[in-house]
C-alpha cells in the first residue's frame, strides 16, 4: 500500500469545500490541543508518534476505511514515520507535506471582488493560523495591506498579474504574525506606511499612516481612504478601499472584535475601541464589505473560502457590536481573555525592528493560532 | 548529575530522537539514568510527554547553547 504525500494546498481545498478527512495527528498531546488543522466536516484522532514506535497495530480499528486519512506531525518525519507503518499493515495514506510548520505557513490567494473603475481585490488566507492580508491592483499598480513574512507568494502574485507594488501597509504593529511588509517594501522600493502612534520604537524608517490619508494606486483613481480606529493598538487603522470595502484590521473581525491587551495597556485602550466598534464604524455605509485581518473560526469562512461580510451585518450578527452597556463591555475585553499568542512579545519586538531572528526562530515564535479576538 | 550512559542524538530530526532514547532505554536496568542530548527544538516536550507516557522519570531537563539536555530514570 502507498504513502502519499498531501501538500498544504490540497488540505485547504477540502477545507474550502467542506470535505471529508480524517486527521491522525501524531504531535504530543498539548501541542494538538494547543492548536490543530481545523475543517468543518474533518475527523481527528490524536496519538504521540512515540507511543505508536513498536507498532500500529492498536490503532488500526480506530482508523475509517471509507475516508481518506491523512497522519499529520510537527515538521512531517513522524508523520511519515507512521504513515510508513500503516502502509506496511496494509492502509493507504497520506501524510501532510512539511507538517503543521507548512500549514502554518501556506497562503491561498481568493478574489474578493473587482474595483469599480477595473482592477481587483484579493485575499491571503492564512488558513492554518487564521492571518488574512491584501492585494489592491489596478492598472499596473498594486498595494499589499497586512503581508506576512512569507513576502515571495505575495511578490510572485503581483508579478503574475503584471503588477507593480507601490505602495505596503500594516494596519497595526502585529503581535501575531511577523510583519513582510518592511521586506516587500525594501525588495520592490515601494511605500512602507505604518501608524505613527504604533511605530514610537520602531528602528527603520517608514511612511506614517494617518487617518485622512488618501493614497492612489493605478491611475484609475482608486483611493484607500485612512480611518484612524485605535483599539487593539493605540495606532490601529482601518481602510476603505474603492467606497465598498472596510479593512477592519484588528479591531473588529467576523465574529469577534480586536482584544485591547497585547501591547499591555487594556484598561487604557477599552475606551478607544469601544469609541471605534461604536461610533466611527456606526458613521459609515453599511453597505461596506467588512474585509478584517484575521479569522478565529473555520465557520467564518463563506463558501468560497474568503472572510468577508456586510458591516451593516455584522452590526446586527456580531455580540461585540452589541453590547450596551458600557461596563460588560470594559468586562468582556479586560476580563477572562484568551491566552495570549505565542511569543507576543518577541513578535512585536522583531516587528519594531529591535530584534532579527532567524527564519527558523521566527517560524517557532509564529506557532499556533493568532488569538487577537475575544468573542 | 551521574548519567550510566549518554546518548548523543544532536542534529537528529524527530523521530529519531525518540527512537533512539527509547533503545537506549532498553538496555538500562530499572532505576538507572539516561542522559540525553538533541539540537532537535521538538524533542523538548516530545521527549518530556514520551519520558511520562513511558512510566520513566524525567530526573532534571537544561538548555545549553541550543542543545537540550535531559536527565530520564528508567521506571520499574
Amino acid at each position: 500500500m502507498a504513502v502519499n504525500a498531501m501538500k498544504a494546498t490540497e488540505v485547504t481545498k477540502r477545507v474550502f469545500n467542506k470535505e471529508e478527512l480524517f486527521i491522525l495527528d501524531v504531535r504530543n498531546t498539548e501541542d494538538y490541543q494547543d492548536w490543530k488543522i481545523e475543517g468543518e466536516n474533518f475527523e481527528y484522532l490524536n496519538i504521540p508518534y512515540f507511543e505508536l514506535l513498536d507498532g500500529v497495530e492498536g490503532i488500526l480499528d480506530k482508523l475509517p476505511t471509507d475516508k481518506d486519512v491523512l497522519v499529520v506531525c510537527a515538521k512531517e518525519g513522524s508523520s511519515i514515520f507512521v504513515a510508513e507503518e500503516l502502509s506496511e499493515a496494509g492502509l493507504t495514506v497520506s501524510y501532510l507535506e512539511g507538517g503543521m510548520k507548512a500549514w502554518s505557513e501556506h497562503l491561498e490567494p481568493v478574489k474578493i471582488g473587482d474595483l469599480k473603475n477595473g482592477g481587483e481585490v484579493y485575499q491571503f488566507v492564512r488558513i492554518g493560523k487564521g492571518c488574512l492580508s491584501y492585494m489592491i491592483i489596478s492598472n499596473g499598480e498594486a498595494a499589499i495591506i497586512d503581508a506576512t513574512r512569507m513576502t515571495d507568494i505575495f511578490t510572485d502574485f503581483a508579478d503574475s498579474k503584471g503588477a507593480k507594488i507601490t505602495h505596503v501597509f500594516d494596519t497595526h504593529l502585529h503581535a501575531d504574525h511577523i510583519s513582510g511588509g518592511r521586506k516587500i517594501a525594501e525588495k520592490t522600493n515601494a511605500m512602507y506606511w505604518l501608524p505613527p502612534m504604533d511605530a514610537t520604537e520602531v528602528t527603520f524608517k517608514y511612511e506614517p499612516l494617518e487617518g485622512g490619508n488618501v493614497i492612489k494606486i493605478g491611475n484609475t483613481a482608486i483611493g484607500i481612504h485612512a480611518l484612524y480606529t485605535p483599539g487593539h493598538t493605540i495606532g490601529s487603522t482601518s481602510f476603505v478601499v474603492d467606497e465598498k470595502y472596510l479593512l477592519s484590521g484588528d479591531i473588529l473581525f467576523i465574529d469577534s472584535i480586536g482584544r485591547p491587551d497585547l501591547a499591555g495597556l487594556a484598561e487604557d485602550w477599552v475606551g478607544d475601541l469601544r469609541e471605534s466598534l461604536y461610533k466611527r464604524y456606526r458613521e459609515l455605509s453599511e453597505d461596506l464589505v467588512v474585509l478584517p485581518a484575521h479569522f478565529m473560526i473555520i465557520e467564518e469562512l463563506n463558501e468560497d473560502g474568503s472572510v468577508g461580510k456586510k458591516l451593516g451585518d455584522l452590526f446586527a450578527e456580531n455580540h461585540g457590536l452589541n453590547i450596551k452597556n458600557e461596563e460588560e463591555f470594559r468586562r468582556l475585553v479586560t476580563e477572562n481573555l484568551p491566552p495570549q499568542p505565542n511569543a507576543y512579545q518577541e513578535i512585536r519586538k522583531t516587528n519594531m525592528g529591535k530584534i532579527t531572528p532567524d527564519e527558523e526562530e521566527q517560524r517557532e515564535m509564529e506557532i499556533g493560532p493568532n488569538r487577537c479576538a475575544v468573542r | 548529575m551521574e548519567a550510566t550512559k549518554l546518548l548523543d542524538a544532536k542534529g537528529f530530526a524527530c523521530p529519531m530522537p525518540i527512537v533512539r532514547t527509547k533503545k537506549a532505554m532498553n538496555e538500562l536496568e530499572s532505576g538507572q539514568v539516561l542522559e540525553v542530548h538533541t539540537t532537535d527544538k521538538g524533542s523538548k516536550n516530545d521527549i518530556t510527554a514520551w519520558t511520562k507516557s513511558g512510566g520513566h522519570e524525567l530526573v532534571k531537563q537544561e538548555d545549553e547553547n541550543g542543545v537540550y539536555k535531559f536527565w530520564i530514570k528508567k521506571g520499574e
